[in-house]
């Protein structure tokens, strides 16, 4: 991979940590769009707290890393600022689903041209192996050694509920898929998530499950709005189902940073402004 | 000193606010200079609401507890605020809803029903009334009228001539012979002075007393430029604003304390990643949700302290609209100059109040850049310099790759764990501080009044200092507000006590916040004349409080 993309931070993800797949495919997708014409001076990754934050450091572009569960408003604010920008965020499960999921469902509701990439892994890891949004019910960990009492979220179903206008899933056994759905994503205008069941080798390896039930949607049309709650419906991260992968779910809509495409007043504008707002309240 | 004081009380609902307003354009017309302050509670419809409004010949920015002209558009009012009264006042009420055995009546509802008005025109009638008795001249009356009145014009002043018509003269109120100014609020002149500065962008979540900034801000953001958001919530906000500040732009905030506690995460972020964003706090009543519609200045401390970890920030304390136009400028000046967080703090007594404002007593200073990364070597988002400030560069630059962090970094924005680093990237946030400091130097920071011989001052901060301004010059003794806070300045604050033996300190909480940071800078503080019960101190009020430690 192009040494050009690549730091001197060192990695420090377990081996055979699936976040791997995700940095590969990611670097991969910038060099495509790179070759195609897009400066990834014009690219911005934010990233949360977590151990797919430290992506923030592994590769060579610009970057925002953020507080736990505080991607989505600093990816949003900045995507406002300059709509020009690529503006490209990694979360966790724990820091998007969980905390900041607010911001999340807003991103979607207000339809603001980010992507949100989620390395679902569905356990925290950095904080040592407790239980996330999505992890299954009763699931054992560090905070819940009688198994967890809540059933997961299912957060494609919420992002539809909310008005995103691109759901897909993707796992870090297909790096291919992955490269191909990152790459929509982000050429896609508008909000788009791509969800990636990323296994955590330390603390909850779902390699061997994952395997078993992933497949890649074909002959599925993902503007058909039945067709996608459907899919999204197969599996609820918690029962035993098939699991689609590949784009669920895909609208057109306007999106939200167009609306402040005014550009700002220049000084003399601004003093005269000043004075006649004041002159108003005489 | 010519002044005259009036209020006006209904329903929440009646249009109180309004017709303060208009009761000091009028005032304001005649040549004097206004003061409103508002109390109404944290209802819709209903509850006891009302406005009172000082004109003087000289400016004010403080209200008495006596009034000369009380108007009351229901029973409560005149109930209420009858105590208000002395010898020479006058009450007008409505005759028709309200039965006192003083006073004049007009018969407001039957005027309403004759001429087929609406309910909230009856304190349009009233106002009318209020011209006549005072010798308005009915032009005045129009004129106002006709500008602050956006629907409904002709009707409204229908109804205010006959209210006009139905009054007897009971006091000749003298015109003066300075012209009208403009009447602002707080909130709205810290929007004025952030925009005036080059603000770029504006997030802020509804709370009360900050809400004005942003719906002034929003109304007028097409005119600006400016980007004004609402989002979802204060940890959004505040996290937008980061945001928006790593893309360049000149980023401000507004809250109360409940949505500043939401914020504080994103405050110490601010800090460590030198992403400058000024934070206007509005102080209400607390703890907790506390009085949401009354004042309080409780927030000092918190303000001080807010967030993990060590970083600078700068303080600032406006007392009314000229200052809180000026200060909100030059804290986003400073924010931007050296790359920190500037809280604004407000109150609600400030916030919501209304002051005459002359732009002709202020001068801005020239408004700050982000400072620029020179080019010279490979960009470095944190390059360590000497006085802690890096140049900056923002995204897209072809020649730059510009990485913040909330982790602990390394000028390049790398995260570290290394102990050398650390240290060195501490340094050079907190160094910043000291520069601040100096170049506060440049700016009147501490602002002093009344009688400069005497042993005595009176110390207040924020919306505190108009009436102690006042009260020490009523009292021949010195006057004293800190406006900038933090970093404490304490060369001109020593400067502004040489030769005091008693510091009273001033304030609308029941710790002394104010008199322990003074404490803190090793100043004796003799004594403390505090309120914590929603309400600011009437200038009567406070003249009572301070007479006797004056004295003592």
């Amino acid at each position: 991979m192009g040494n050009k993309l690549d730091t001197y931070a060192t990695n420090t993800w377990c081996p055979g940590c699936g976040n791997f797949a995700i940095l590969a495919a990611i670097k991969s997708v910038f060099l495509s769009l790179a070759q195609e014409g897009l400066p990834l001076e014009n690219v911005v990754l934010v990233s949360g707290i977590g151990c797919h934050g430290k992506i923030a450091d592994y590769i060579n572009v610009n970057s925002f890393y953020s507080l736990h569960g505080r991607v989505v408003p600093a990816a949003s604010a900045i995507k406002i600022s300059r709509p020009g920008l690529k503006v490209i965020g990694f979360a966790g499960d724990g820091d998007c689903y969980g905390e900041g999921l607010e911001h999340l469902i807003f991103a979607a509701k207000r339809n603001i041209d980010i992507t949100m990439i989620v390395h679902n892994n569905r356990v925290y890891g950095l904080t040592t192996g407790q239980y996330t949004p999505t992890s299954p019910l009763n699931f054992k960990g560090r905070s819940t050694p009688g198994g967890t009492k809540e059933l997961p979220l299912n957060p494609l179903e919420l992002m539809l509920a909310s008005g995103a206008g691109f759901i897909s899933r993707g796992t870090s056994h297909g790096i291919e898929l992955l490269k191909r759905l990152f790459k929509e994503a982000i050429l896609h205008k508008g909000f788009s998530l791509v969800d990636v069941l990323q296994v955590c080798v330390t603390y909850y390896n779902m390699y061997e499950y994952y395997d078993k039930r992933v497949y890649e949607l074909t002959d599925h049309n993902p503007e058909d709005y039945q067709q996608a709650v459907a899919k999204i419906r197969e599996w609820d991260y918690n029962q035993d189902a098939r699991i689609a992968l590949g784009l669920l779910y895909k609208k057109q809509a306007p999106t939200f940073e167009d609306n402040f495409l005014y550009p700002p007043a220049d000084p003399a504008v601004r003093n005269d402004l000043v004075k006649r707002i004041l002159e108003k309240t005489v | 000193m010519q002044e005259f004081s009036v209020l006006i009380g209904g329903k929440a609902g009646f249009g109180i606010d309004t017709s303060g307003l208009i009761i000091a354009r009028i005032l304001n017309q005649l040549g004097y200079r206004v003061y409103i302050y508002r109390d109404y509670p944290s209802v819709i419809r209903g509850g006891h609401t009302f406005s009172i409004i000082r004109a003087a010949e000289e400016k004010i920015s403080t209200h008495r507890n006596q009034i000369d002209l009380l108007l009351a558009l229901n029973q409560d009012t005149a109930d209420f605020h009858k105590s208000r009264l002395t010898t020479g006042s006058a009450l007008i009420y409505d005759a028709d809803s309200v039965k006192i055995d003083t006073g004049m009546g007009i018969p407001v509802a039957k005027i309403i029903k004759e001429e087929n008005a609406t309910e909230i025109m009856r304190n349009t009638c009233l106002i009318g009334a209020f011209c006549k008795a005072c010798a308005i001249p009915e032009e005045i009356l129009v004129k106002v009228l006709k500008q602050s009145i956006s629907s409904e014009v002709d009707l409204n002043l229908k109804v205010a001539l006959r209210g006009y018509s139905q009054a007897q003269l009971l006091t000749r109120l003298k015109p003066l012979t300075s012209k009208p100014l403009p009447i602002l609020s707080g909130n709205e002149a810290i929007g004025l002075g952030l925009a005036a500065a080059g603000l770029n962008s504006y997030f802020a979540y509804p709370m009360t007393p900050s809400s004005g900034i942003l719906h002034f801000l929003a109304k007028h953001s097409a005119d600006f430029g400016l980007k004004v958001v609402h989002p979802e919530s204060e940890i959004a906000v505040m996290l937008m604003a980061l945001g928006a500040a790593y893309a360049g732009q000149k980023t401000a905030v507004g809250t109360s304390g409940g949505g500043f506690c939401l914020m504080t995460e994103g405050l110490s972020f601010s800090g460590m990643a030198e992403l400058p964003v000024v934070i206007v706090l509005g102080q209400r009543t607390g703890p907790s949700t506390g009085l949401p519609t009354y004042t309080g200045q409780t927030e000092l401390n918190f303000a001080l302290w807010a967030g993990q970890g060590e970083f600078s920030r700068l303080i600032v304390a406006p007392a009314d609209s000229e200052q809180a136009f000026y200060w909100s400028a030059v804290a986003l000046n400073l924010a931007v100059k050296f790359q920190v967080p500037a809280i604004i703090l407000s109150d609600k007594t400030m916030a919501e109040g209304g002051y005459s404002f002359d732009i002709a007593t202020i001068k801005l200073p020239p408004e700050e850049q982000f400072l620029a990364w020179d080019r010279k070597d490979a960009y470095k988002r944190y390059l360590d310099t000497e006085n802690g400030v890096s140049g900056l560069a923002f995204a897209p630059e072809k020649e730059a790759i510009i990485k913040i962090n909330s982790y602990e970094h390394d000028e390049s924005g790398i995260t570290t764990e290394d102990p050398q680093i650390t240290k060195k990237m501490q340094a050079k946030r907190l160094r910043k501080e000291k520069y601040l400091s100096e170049e506060l130097r440049k700016y009147k920071v501490v602002n002093t009044a009344g009688g400069l011989d005497s042993f005595v001052a009176v110390v207040g901060w924020g919306s505190n200092a108009g009436v102690c301004a006042e009260a020490a010059r009523n009292l021949g003794v010195r006057f004293i507000q800190p406006v900038v806070l933090w970093p404490f300045p304490l060369e001109q604050f020593k400067r502004a006590i040489e030769g005091v033996k008693k510091i009273i300190c001033v304030e609308n909480n029941s710790q002394g916040q104010l008199a322990g940071l003074i404490a803190n800078a090793g100043i004796k503080v003799s004594e403390r004349v505090l309120r914590s019960d929603g309400r600011p101190f009437t200038l009567d009020e406070l003249e009572q409080e301070l007479k006797p430690r004056i004295n003592g």
